[in-house]
């Protein structure tokens, strides 16, 4: 009889598709997972809704789940559940040591041009925080670019959410 | 969710999925490069909530968001004609951005206040997102602001505007539609019913 920790703990292994170096669990998008009767319930609560990442990672946690003798049902929570916040520490610092910097907290109001214009975001390759915004988007909805002026690299930035 | 709620939700579907379909065709040809980001981006974003909007609708009606995006014809499209228009222009472009973002913010304010928690809390996610797109819509309307061939372009899609936030206004639709909906459906047509990507 499969346990809801032996899920969590399957699922802690699947690798984000898009960003490898954290996991499914660490993302924070599964916020849920019931076992009954043989039937695994996970309550999955999409990041961004166009990202393409998410069938992958539907189709690899019902992969997991079955692998464990179960049948999966993946739930899809169309609501407001996931946040940034939602990403672990452990998530936090494996994104920062592998070039990306960390989403900054989610506050009570909307995100503004000159918050994101600001000086509050850190270099992940230096620790400075003198970065200057360079384009809203980038490569994946989920992150921005800016720029270093202190060691001159570019980086990702996770926006907020 | 009751009938008129349906039809609303799928009236910002139909908006979000034909103007995430026309925002793609800048990626690659943008003036600049991140623009051709930015644009590419909103517009997965926007095709994203389209299919999150119909498969809200989809569970109510029993049928899937495939079914609701693709196999309906050309005239029983609820979209405003404003997300229809082939803009090849950056300005009537990024005025029709704002106008849309200004319109999208409205009435997403006005679902998040819905009764239904359903509907209330997929437009609340849909709304953190495009607060990023309020944003680069602002700073292009303050950076092009004084220009008169953006001017010209905001006085003239501002009036089609106005259909985006009124049920009663919509129906009709620009000569475009079927062109585009023979674009975006060609791919769906081609395969056999049933076919899992």
């Amino acid at each position: 009889m499969v346990t809801a920790e032996q899920v969590w703990d399957v699922l802690s292994e699947i690798p984000d598709p898009e960003i490898p170096v954290i996991s499914l669990v660490e993302l924070g998008v599964v916020r849920d997972v019931r076992v009954e009767d043989g039937q695994v319930r996970v309550d999955f609560t999409p990041t961004f809704l166009g990202c393409p990442a998410l069938e992958v990672m539907r189709d690899a946690m019902a992969e997991q789940i079955r692998a464990l003798g179960a049948e999966p049902e993946i739930n899809v929570c169309l609501d407001d559940s996931w946040s940034t916040d939602r990403i672990t520490p452990e998530g936090r610092e494996k994104l920062r040591a592998s070039g990306f910097a960390p989403p900054a907290p989610r506050e009570a109001t909307a995100p503004t041009l000159v918050k994101l214009q600001s000086n509050a975001h850190r270099c992940p390759y230096c620790g400075s925080t003198d970065t200057r915004l360079e384009n809203i988007f980038g490569p994946t909805p989920c992150r921005s670019l800016r720029h270093c002026a202190t060691c001159r690299q570019p980086f990702e930035q996770f926006k907020t959410i | 969710m009751n009938e008129l709620e349906q039809k609303l939700i799928l009236e910002i579907a139909d908006d979000e999925l034909v103007l995430g379909w026309r925002d793609s065709e800048w990626t690659g040809i943008a003036p600049m490069l991140e623009e051709d980001v930015a644009f590419s981006s909103i517009a997965q974003n926007e095709i994203g909530h389209a299919r999150a909007l119909y498969e809200l609708v989809a569970r109510e009606l029993g049928t899937t968001a495939d079914e609701l995006a693709f196999d309906r014809s050309p005239d029983e499209y609820r979209c405003a004609p404003i997300v229809e228009l082939r803009l090849l222009d950056w300005a009537q472009t990024i005025a029709r951005h704002y106008l849309y973002e200004e319109a999208d913010a409205i009435r997403l304010e006005r679902l998040k206040r819905s009764d239904d928690p359903e509907i209330a809390g997929l437009a609340a996610k849909i709304d953190r997102e495009e607060a990023y797109h309020r944003i680069h819509a602002q700073m292009w309307f303050d950076r092009l602001q004084g220009e008169p061939r953006f001017a010209a372009a905001l006085a003239e899609l501002r009036p089609q505007a106005a259909v985006l936030l009124d049920s009663e206004l919509r129906g009709a639709h620009t000569p475009e539609l079927p062109e585009l909906w023979n674009e975006m459906t060609m791919v769906r047509r081609s395969q056999p019913a049933g076919t899992k990507w």
